[in-house]
């Protein structure tokens, strides 16, 4: 079985971490991935920069763009995507075209990636 | 991380919103002061056996008004309040809180917190003081550091500071919009301030962290206006002029021109996080200077080399900037860019205008000089860059300029 482990903090504390600090935690991370890693277990890793670069395009009959996360309770993360987009607008241009092959309620939340390791350990699933 | 970093570093995230939310409360900033450092000496006390609250900010702002109050009964002789034990658990109390916490009310705080530093009587660097000390939580000792006076000279000008506005008074009402996008505003540009007092200083200068607690507190505004482009831009602006912090002196503490510098240690995490919210912005399509001006460093950013710069673009940019905030200094950067499209020729005209209202800014004296020597006239040059030498803010500007003028002196004028 294939898991996804996501990462939540407090934003203001950890984007407040000085740049050693923010080094040392990186680099224990980077111990435990590399464990991962060699027993063939690891997927692709992300580090993504923080809810102040997200926004939101709200699903609808004329798609919403909303600055800032998706911050509904009532629906849940079911996946993710990751896109090599030259910009803001084409990351765009991809969600619009999710939310025609998937229409319907719900959003899709646009976060530029910090750190991307893309990780070919793990097989492919489904 | 340990207990204690843990705690000092929530400790002073919580700070702009706890003091904020205890000012609107005792409606006296000593008082909120003293109120919020009372409840960090309790959490110092509780938390590590206690563990940490559900939320630590509702925890301290409720602690810290209990603890304001009791010292009022304490002078008025009236019955205590409940132990730290009750305190500490907030289970019933929370609910109630949160609700109160919950909305609109912590933005104006945050915000309200941050305008009484910007008080127009208020000189630019006392302002600076004021934030740092108030908002920032920085210590008086650690901002009489940075700016190079005594710990009791610093003392003073925050004491003096907070007595002008607390004569000017505060207004505790709820800003409408009007009055909340002016003091976004003020904010905005005190905590440019903030960032170009550490910009400006040289390596290894006391100042040089003062970048960071800028980012810090532009953040903080974006997080709490997320829809606002110029604060998008603002932080996007300090982004990508600070990705470039390791590549701006060299190890002698040289000033190295944008040109020069090593690309490669330009922060890519600051450019990408800078780029994302310069894009954010833009489509808003509600320019301004913040804008703008990040969007001419985010040209820098992208160009992988210096021949691979948009001078073209950024002379358009510049153009919109003049117009929208017509200002010499902004015509002199512009200049810059002219001269890399049109030549120095064209560029020397553009600035000449400028000399009655810049003839005391180092910049202007320095872009003439370095125009003039294009030109080769040297001994022109000569005059500009002595005028600038005498004109530095730090040392490594002056021994820039003082380089530029070794290299005169080593080829002949008429070489």
């Amino acid at each position: 079985m294939l898991y996804a482990i996501f990462c939540y903090n407090q934003e203001d504390v950890t984007t407040a971490w000085s740049p050693e600090h923010d080094a040392r935690i990186m680099t224990d991370l980077k111990k435990v991935e590399d464990r991962l890693s060699a027993a063939g277990r690891l997927g692709p890793v992300a580090r993504l920069l923080p809810t102040t670069a997200a926004t939101t395009l709200r699903k609808g009959d004329t798609p919403l763009v909303i600055d800032g996360p998706f911050a509904e309770t009532r629906e849940q993360l079911l996946g993710f995507y990751v896109v090599d987009c030259p910009d803001l607008d084409g990351a765009l241009e991809v969600a619009r075209d999710l939310a025609v092959a998937n229409p319907g309620l719900g959003a899709y939340e646009i976060r530029p990636l910090q750190i991307f390791r893309p990780g070919g350990d793990v097989g492919s699933l489904g | 991380m340990s207990d204690a970093a843990w705690i000092s570093s929530t400790l002073s995230s919580a700070r702009p919103q706890a003091v904020g939310a205890l000012l609107r409360y005792f409606r006296d900033l000593d008082r909120a002061e003293e109120a919020f450092q009372d409840a960090c000496l309790r959490a110092l006390r509780t938390w590590p056996d206690k563990g940490p609250p559900r939320d630590p900010v509702a925890w301290l702002i409720m602690v810290g008004r209990n603890a304001g109050i009791d010292q009022v009964r304490r002078n008025s002789r009236l019955t205590p309040l409940p132990d730290e034990a009750a305190l500490s658990d907030l289970e019933d109390a929370e609910p109630d809180l949160a609700e109160r916490l919950d909305g609109a009310d912590y933005r104006d705080d945050i915000l309200r917190l941050m305008f009484i530093c910007c008080h127009p009587e208020l000189p630019p660097t006392q302002q600076i003081a004021l934030a740092l000390r108030i908002v920032s939580g920085l210590t008086v000792s650690q901002i009489a550091r940075a700016f190079l006076v005594s710990e009791s000279a610093m003392e003073q000008r925050i004491t003096r500071a907070k007595a002008r506005i607390a004569s000017a008074g505060t207004s505790f009402e709820t800003p409408d919009p009007v009055q909340r996008s002016e003091r976004l505003g003020a904010v905005a540009a005190m905590t440019y301030l903030i960032f170009n007092e550490g910009y400006s200083a040289g390596p290894g200068d006391g100042r040089a962290g003062l970048c960071d607690e800028a980012l810090r507190l532009a953040r903080l505004l974006l997080r709490l206006f997320q829809v606002e482009p110029e604060i998008m831009g603002l932080t996007a602006l300090m982004l990508l002029q600070h990705s470039r912090a390791a590549a701006r002196h060299s190890a002698e503490g040289e000033v190295i021109l944008l040109d020069d510098q090593d690309r490669a240690l330009w922060n890519r995490q600051m450019i990408a996080e800078g780029l994302a919210l310069i894009d954010k912005a833009l489509r808003h399509a509600r320019p301004g200077p913040y804008q703008i001006q990040a969007a001419i460093a985010a040209l820098h950013a992208r160009a992988a080399t210096p021949a691979d710069t948009e001078w073209a673009q950024i002379d358009r940019l510049y153009a919109n900037l003049e117009r929208l905030q017509p200002s010499p200094v902004v015509t002199l950067n512009r200049a810059v860019a002219t001269s890399r499209i049109q030549g120095p020729e064209a560029a020397l005209e553009m600035i000449l205008p400028l000399e009655p209202r810049l003839s005391s800014y180092f910049y202007f004296h320095g872009l003439m000089g370095s125009l003039l020597l294009q030109l080769n006239r040297p001994a022109e040059a000569r005059v500009a860059f002595d005028k600038a030498i005498s004109l530095a803010g730090s040392l490594a500007d002056a021994d820039h300029i003082r380089r530029q003028i070794d290299r005169l002196t080593a080829a002949p004028a008429d070489a």
